[in-house]
Formats: C-alpha cells, structure tokens, sequence
C-alpha cells in the first residue's frame, strides 16, 4: 500500500546521491502537505482519543460536574448543550462555581441525571475492566504460548487442543454460564474478559518461540547449564515481547466490545454504576424521544474501539510487521 | 481427503465432548437445580420428596455417569426435559431455530452482497472515492458493537424515516421485519469480508500472471472477474463460512435488541436466567455442533478452490 502513496509524493530527487547505493530522497511539501504526512505517519488522532481516554478515567470523576447517580426527575431528557429549564432551586446544583448552573453539556438520561458526568465514569470502568483483564490474559497466554512451542511434545498437544475447544466457544455463550454460575459483579467480569483475553496469545507466542528455540543462542544457554525456567523467561521471552504488546493492544479494542456487550445485555456492569454498555442499554426505550441518550455513550464505545484498532495497526507495522498474515 | 476428514471428525468430536465437559462441571459450582421446584422459603417439600426428585433428575449418580447417561440421550436424539417449562428441549430448540436460521442466512446473504463487491471496487478503483468508501464502512464495522449498529439502525430507519419496523416478528412472513435485524448483524461481517477480498485482490491484481495476462491484450474487466477474483476469493469465502460461528454471539444480541424470538434470546438467554440446566447444555450442544460444521465446510471449501492447499497441514 504504501509504495504507490509515497510515489506520488515524491517532488525533488537530488542527482548527486543517485550514485550511492543507498538513495536518500528528499521531498518537498507544503505546510498542509507536512501536517497531513505526519497524520498518516504516526497515529495522531488515535493517541489523541486515547489520551482523553487515559485522563477522563483518571481525573474525571474527580472534575466531573454533576453527581453520578443523583438526578432531577423535571430535567430528565434534556438534549447537548441544554440547561435545565426548572426554576434554580430546583435544579440539581452543580459540584462546583465555574459550571454555568443547570447546564447538561451532553444532556441528561431517563431519570435527569448528567450524561457528561456518567460518560467521564464510564472511562474509568472502561479502563479498568481493560487493563485488569488484559494484564491477567496475557499473563496466562503468554505463559502457555511459551510453554507449549517450548516443551512441544504432549504438552504442546494439549494445550493447543484446549485452545481449538475455547475458539469453538461462543464466548458470550460461556460468559453469560459463567455470570450464572458465579453470580453478577465486577470481579467475575473481569474472570470472563480475561478468559476472552488469554487465547489469542497463545497461538501467535508458540508459532514465535517454535523459530526462536532453535537459535544458536538458546543451545548456548543450554550447554551453559542454564535451566528449562531461566530459557523460557529469560532468554525467549525478551524475543516475543514484542508480539505480546502488538497482540495486546490488537486485543484490547475487542475486550472493550466484549465488557460492552457483557453490559448490554445485562450480564456484565450493574447499573447504577454508569459502564457505556450500562448507558446505551437504559437509553435503549427512549431512542424515539431521546436518542442522545443512546448515541452519546455509544459514540464513545466507537471511537475508543476505532483508536485501539489504529494503534494496533500502526503498532504491528512497525514493531512486528510479519503478524500482518494473521488477520 | 477421507484421511483429512477422518482427522478433522476426530478433532471435532474432542472439541465437542471437552466443551460439553467444561460446562457439566461448572454446573456443579451453581445451586442444586432442585431449588427450582422448592419455593423460597424451602417449605413444601420433604426429605423424600427431595432424594425423589434426585432420582428422577439423576442427581445422585456420580458426576461421570450424569454426563456418560447426558450424551447417550443426546446421540439418541433426546436432549431431555426443560426444567423451567416441563418440555422436551428438543421441541423448544426446534421451535426457535427458524428464526434464528433465518436471521443468520439473511445478515450472511447482506455481508456478501455487501462485502464482496465493495472490496473488489475497493481494489480496482484503489484510492479513489469508492476505496475510502469501502474503507470507511470497513472501520465502522470493526469498531462498532452489534448493538450499537442495531440500535442506530433502527433510530435511522424506524425512528427517524418511519420505512421498517423497529423489532418483531410476526407469525406471518413479512419482509421488512428482516431488513435491519439481518443488516445489524451482517453489518461486522461485512466489513471483515471487504477488508479481506479488498487486500487478497491487491496482492493478487500485483501478481506476474495479471500482467502478463494484461501484456497479451485480455480486456480490463475479463481480467478482473477471470483471473483476478477466482484467485481473490479464497480468502474471504473461507471467512465467509467461519463468520456463522462469530455469529451466534452477535446474534443473541441483535435478537436481544429486536425482540426477535430466536434461540439466543428464547432459548440460551432464557436458560441462563431461569436456571434450566437441560435447555443450557442443549443450547450449547447445538451451537458447538452448528460450529463445527461450518468450519469444516469452510476447510473443504477451501480446497475446492484452490487444490494447492493441502488437507493434512490445515489442522495445525
């Protein structure tokens, strides 16, 4: 793709460096030219959702302007950038002077509370749920991936048996058995999202350390004396760390979707605790009178999901270009 | 190819019986089905009554022979009593799988039709208009949940022009019940599909025989559906079957979301909330098997298009 796009931007080829054998090509552009090269060169916007992402989850609840899960029943479904219409006292009161009273940046929901408010919340669930199970997940798929190409053998056998079982798993299927064995709540979420988590590593890590065991430098270790444990995570693992963050951050976007699901249907997050699963849900009877209330948390979804993919596009490109033929 | 069948009957059936294993033994973990038929305050029932009732189910026979006596019934076709609704959940399946069939045919029929030749447009006009369309329908169908896209769907289309009904299904066929459940549904699907064909295309339009084949003077368009996209299509018609699977999880939300009485919603959604055990592992059990079956078909497809791919390597 990119061979064709960087030939037409190609203006200005300096005669005297076509005798090197390493041609430098310098080319030219204009202010627009530059600021757009540098859009698609590195992932601008991505990192740019995803840094308000990172600062609402941290911040937010803290500058959020209304309370959470206190609404005024007069102002429910007003639309963006509507103030409440109630007289002063009766408003719900801002936490705070500087927010213009009785003002709902992105309107209110069915019961009057701040969507803005709940929209900051929901990063912080989001971020949590994401980073917990996706840390626990390739904890576990790493170490099963290295395990298996490792040893091979049996092992290797059964564990990738036991992967092909989980690929032929619904998974909304299994999370919703294991929401209703072990009860509803953020914990046994975050078990299931880690479980959604784990087997993407596994087949990806193994084919890696399968190229990489049978490098001069592992025998080295061996001969060496160094132990199966010291090999694997000292020696191999460094070699697929790369993979991981790629494979990780691919995954990412899917466990947001996974967690939004999971909420949706009312397996995962419980209101009142506003996840956007949880928001988009609840809005769900009044798309007719009020679809903000539905399109508002759901954009967010979107747009964090559409960054994760783009930096974990850009990520593989540059960190682990082979990982291409698997999608 | 009867030796790569054999393996991959063999394959299938450990998955099957692992599968249907896994969940046998996270039932245990849950409350005794028993309580089911007990009222709340645990009055109404006798001790003998209770060991009676332990009897019926086969509760009292050790784990193994619940689940060696489970698929006996199930190779015979008999999936056992719903616990919740006094029926034979074979019935109930068979009752709710229409709808669920045709809701998977028609986002499937809508992903193709989509899919396909928006990637192939995609690929041929690249970088002009129609790619950064087809781009761009790509990305939305990544990133947006199944839910999101039913529901804004239906905002657009029910709410907003009033054209389609936002949900149901009535007994009588009606095909404008089908239009925005079957494109929520094929709406990922085909993006993936149009991602796919869209690269195989440029890789294969790329290709030594594609020049050559333009050098000696075929037309554009010959060479495009004659040699370019029968090369193209491995790809994505191997996807194309495997997305059934995909499907049964986003089915169950798009029945959610449209009310559609399916076996996402009716059947696994429902077992899971009333506790019915039965209807659980038989809601599975079809899943699982509807699963296997694409995928194999997918790999037997596969050959057929292209003889090059070997049978034997496909398993590992």
């Amino acid at each position: 793709m990119t061979t064709s796009e960087t030939q037409g931007e190609v203006l200005h080829v300096d005669s005297s460096t076509l005798d090197s054998p390493l041609v430098r090509v310098k080319v030219k552009r204009s202010l627009i030219g530059k600021v757009w090269y540098v859009f698609r060169k590195y992932p601008v916007l991505p990192t740019f959702v995803l840094s308000m992402l990172i600062l609402a989850a941290v911040i937010g609840p803290t500058v959020a302007p209304y309370e959470r899960d206190i609404g005024v029943i007069g102002d429910r479904h007003l639309g963006l950038f509507e103030s409440s219409k109630l007289p002063i006292e009766k408003q719900d009161a801002p936490k705070y002077g500087l927010w213009p009273a009785g003002f709902h940046l992105l309107g209110t929901d069915h019961i009057g509370r701040d969507e803005f408010t709940r929209v900051l919340h929901g990063a912080r669930v989001s971020m949590q749920v994401v980073l917990v199970s996706l840390v626990v997940g390739m904890f576990i798929g790493v170490s099963l991936g290295v395990i298996s190409g490792y040893y091979g053998g049996l092992i290797d056998e059964v564990i990738t048996r036991i992967v092909d079982v989980w690929y032929a798993l619904p998974f909304l299927m299994v999370a919703l058995i294991v929401v209703l064995i072990f009860g509803r709540g953020l914990t046994v979420l975050l078990f299931v999202l880690a479980l959604v988590a784990w087997a993407g590593f596994v087949r990806v890590i193994r084919a890696q350390i399968l190229v990489l065991k049978q490098m001069d430098y592992v025998a080295a270790a061996r001969v060496n004396g160094a132990s199966d444990f010291r090999i694997m995570f000292k020696h191999l693992l460094p070699g697929i760390l790369n993979t991981a963050i790629v494979v990780g951050t691919l995954n990412s976007s899917g466990l947001i979707l996974a967690e939004s699901v999971l909420s949706f249907v009312g397996a995962g997050i419980q209101p009142p605790t506003p996840a956007w699963g949880v928001m988009t849900n609840e809005g769900r009877d009044y798309l007719s009178i009020a679809a903000h209330q539905v399109l508002v948390p759901s954009a967010a979804i979107f747009l964090v999901v559409v960054s994760l993919n783009f930096l974990g596009d850009w990520l593989r490109d540059r960190l682990d270009p082979r990982l291409r033929q698997i999608d | 190819m009867a030796n790569f069948l054999a393996r991959r009957f063999l394959s299938s059936l450990i998955s099957v019986i692992g599968a249907t294993m896994a969940i046998f033994i996270l039932i245990q973990f849950h409350s005794d089905p028993r309580q089911l038929f007990v009222p709340d305050s645990g009055y109404g029932i006798s001790e003998e009554q209770w060991i009676a009732l332990g009897d019926r189910m086969g509760l009292n026979d050790p784990l193994w022979k619940q689940y060696v006596t489970w698929m006996g019934r199930t190779l015979r076709g008999d999936l056992g009593v719903s616990l919740a609704r006094d029926r034979a959940v074979t019935d109930l399946i068979k009752g709710k799988i229409g709808a669920t069939v045709q809701l998977a045919v028609g986002g499937w029929i809508f992903a193709i039709a989509l899919g396909i030749p928006m990637g192939v447009l995609a690929a041929v006009k690249r970088g002009t208009f129609w790619d950064y369309v087809g781009r761009g329908v790509a990305i939305v169908g990544q990133a947006a949940p199944p839910f999101v896209t039913a529901l804004v769907a239906i905002w657009i289309f029910a709410v907003w022009l009033n054209w389609l009904p936002a949900g149901g299904r009535s007994p009588d066929f009606n095909w404008k019940e089908y239009i925005l459940p079957c494109m929520a549904l094929g709406w990922g699907a085909a993006a993936s599909l149009m991602r796919l064909t869209r690269s195989s295309m440029l890789e294969v339009l790329d290709s030594e025989y594609i020049r050559l084949a333009r050098a000696k003077g075929v037309a554009w368009n010959w060479v495009i559906y004659k040699h370019a996209l029968r090369n193209a299509l491995i790809a994505p018609v191997t996807s194309a079957l495997l997305v059934f699977s995909g499907w049964l999880n986003g089915a169950l939300v798009v029945e959610i979301v449209f009310s559609w009485p399916g076996i996402g919603y009716d059947a696994l959604y429902r077992a899971v909330n009333d506790n019915d055990f039965p209807l659980l592992l038989g809601t599975v059990f079809i899943f699982i098997l509807i699963y296997l079956v694409f995928a194999t078909l997918a790999d037997i497809a596969y050959t057929l298009i292209d003889p090059r791919v070997r049978l034997g390597n496909s398993a590992d």
